[in-house]
């Protein structure tokens, strides 16, 4: 049999086939289907009636309400009382309504394993590759496709093999990782898979791959993936997820086939800001025009974790915001504001002068509280910074680590975090 | 033969995204509202100008962003009646097709200028100016793929799957 990637393991296995070859279009089962409030009941129900159908499986889908919540007006609130109805009458237990972004209540509620194949009607569904799952965002008509079916076609992609080893330097993280590739790979990995290797992605704990799988949506890849080690099976061990035998699951074969190889140095990396309005404006931040700054975001899947908020914590530790900068933080989940709360993150951050937001993907999306005006300058963990993405589209969004933008609120432009992380 | 009736080229570059498409501020409200505002921060006229049919030609990285389906259901909205790119987002090329509406995959779209009267042939990819030369060539679409979009999208697709017998 020829060598097979790890995506193609998984994808050969949810095709019910022994292998499969690059370039080959395949049904899979779906494992797993998650959907939000934006584009899941709202934007699907009427497509399910349409079809006459039911869901396939309701055990094997999950509801998150996370863009809309908390309601900010009538209409926000009528899409989560429609979401609420719908998941009641579905009898869709796994349900979760305001209790944290999507891509971070999967793996924090045990839904996520190794070897599982996964859609999610979000772009940042590769998320679920930090965990060893192949999982691809789809839209709101695929998904009636699968909830009526409980299948979909793929084409089997090639696999990218991006490599970072060695150290990263103090303040640098993830998201500077991701920037960096955004920055060299571009935009337009279409249809190829980015499987994340190398000494530095296998020492970082699981939230932070999260945030490199999650982007692997910014390279314009199908997904990301990392394949599972000690560090993953720990995680699942501590969320009490029973991983079943996915050992075929655990890495692809040594010989399989890649598309391409890219080799990083972490050990060179400067916190890297993206210009606006494209994460492919990377750059190192001494080569950043040191912009004023309205606003500063902590918030998102990518940027407002436990260890996102732990991170600008550190910075903003002691130290106060600037006058006439703004910082507004939104935790990523309810459960991690709780733990933020107890640990005295939180405290750190509300004493520096930060104002606290509630849970949800919020302004990331340009949804919630905290959206730009005209001619506005911010500085966001988030992970895209699209014209008119988060508010007007005369408002301009530079992207960066929680060091960066936490150092940035600070000063009140843009900032080199390592100048307070001595 | 499945060519088109004379329609316009609409010419965009690379990268449109789909903030562009489908702009988040509008997203709570209806397609018809959403679609006014579809590409305006690029071409503030183009919703209101576009006729059905008409050809959006773009360079790489078309619908990158999100995987809201307004962006594709926007321009079906508003009657396009194909895209042509150098090259699109997977979830934007799959929602587009899912929706009915044809996406190609074309290296050459140098001959499709903005304002250019154009054919599609559908089938072929082949889009011809009015006198019937070749203006570009696309991939054709794979034909699985074109039956979607014949059947009117997938859920139309699927609702004749479902209703055959197993």
């Amino acid at each position: 049999m020829t060598a097979q990637t790890l995506s193609q393991k998984i994808l050969a296995r949810a095709a019910g086939l022994d292998a499969v070859a690059v370039g080959d279009i395949v049904t899979c089962r779906v494992d797993l289907a998650m959907m939000h409030d934006s584009g899941g009941p709202r934007r699907v129900a009427s497509k399910l009636l349409e079809l006459g159908a039911s869901v396939w499986d309701s055990s094997k889908v999950v509801i998150v309400s996370d863009h809309f919540t908390p309601a900010i007006d009538v209409d926000s609130a009528g899409i989560l009382a429609l979401t609420r109805r719908w998941a009641a009458a579905q009898q869709i237990d796994n349900f979760h309504d305001g209790e944290g972004i999507c891509h971070v209540i999967l793996p924090e509620r045990g839904y996520l394993k190794p070897g599982l194949f996964a859609v999610g009607g979000d772009s940042h569904s590769p998320s679920g590759g930090a965990w060893g799952a192949f999982m691809v965002g789809i839209g709101a008509t695929e998904m009636a496709g699968v909830l009526a079916t409980g299948e979909i076609w793929m084409r089997v992609p090639a696999t990218i093999r991006v490599e970072w080893n060695g150290a990263l330097g103090r303040g640098l993280s993830a998201k500077d990782m991701l920037l960096k590739l955004c920055a060299t790979l571009g935009m337009n990995n279409d249809y190829r898979v980015i499987e994340y290797a190398g000494s530095t992605v296998h020492g970082l704990p699981m939230l932070e791959r999260l945030t490199l799988c999650n982007m692997a949506a910014e390279l314009g890849a199908k997904t990301g993936i990392i394949a599972p080690d000690a560090v993953t099976l720990a995680d699942l061990a501590g969320r009490g997820v029973a991983v079943e035998d996915w050992r075929r699951h655990l890495a692809g074969d040594d010989n399989a086939d890649v598309e391409a190889v890219h080799r990083f140095d972490a050990g060179a990396l400067a916190p890297q800001v993206a210009a606006p309005h494209s994460p492919a404006n990377s750059r190192d931040v001494a080569d950043t025009e040191p912009r004023r700054i309205d606003q500063a975001y902590l918030g998102a899947c990518t940027g407002a974790k436990e260890n996102d908020l732990r991170m600008a914590a550190e910075v903003l530790k002691g130290r106060q915001v600037a006058r006439g900068t703004r910082l507004l933080i939104a935790p990523a989940s309810t459960r991690m504001t709780a733990q933020l709360a107890a640990d005295g993150t939180l405290a750190t951050l509300l004493a520096a002068g930060a104002q606290l937001l509630p849970t949800g993907c919020g302004a990331c999306a340009g949804y919630g509280a905290g959206v730009l005006a005209d001619d506005e300058v911010s500085i966001a963990s988030t992970a895209r910074n699209f014209r008119g993405r988060m508010g007007s589209s005369r408002a301009e969004v530079y992207l960066a680590s929680p060091y960066t933008v936490a150092a940035s609120a600070i000063r009140g432009h843009i900032t080199d975090p390592r100048e307070f992380l001595s | 033969m499945s060519h088109s009736a004379l329609v316009r080229v609409w010419r965009f570059g690379d990268q449109v995204d789909t903030d562009q498409l489908a702009p988040g501020r509008y997203i709570k409200g209806s397609i018809d509202e959403l679609a006014a505002h579809c590409l305006e921060a690029l071409r503030p006229e183009f919703a209101s100008a576009i006729r059905p049919g008409d050809l959006v030609v773009a360079g790489i990285g078309f619908g990158i962003g999100s995987s809201r389906e307004q962006a594709a259901q926007a321009l079906r909205q508003l009657g396009v009646g194909a895209v042509i790119a150098v090259g699109a987002a997977r979830i934007f090329y799959r929602n587009a097709i899912n929706l009915g509406l044809p996406v190609l995959i074309c290296t050459d779209t140098g001959m499709l200028v903005d304002g250019t009267a154009a054919r599609l042939d559908l089938d072929s990819g082949t889009v011809f100016d009015a006198s019937g030369a070749v203006l570009a060539r696309c991939q054709p679409m794979p034909p699985f793929l074109r039956q979607i979009v014949r059947d009117g999208g997938l859920i139309a697709s699927l609702k004749q799957r479902l209703a055959r017998p197993a």
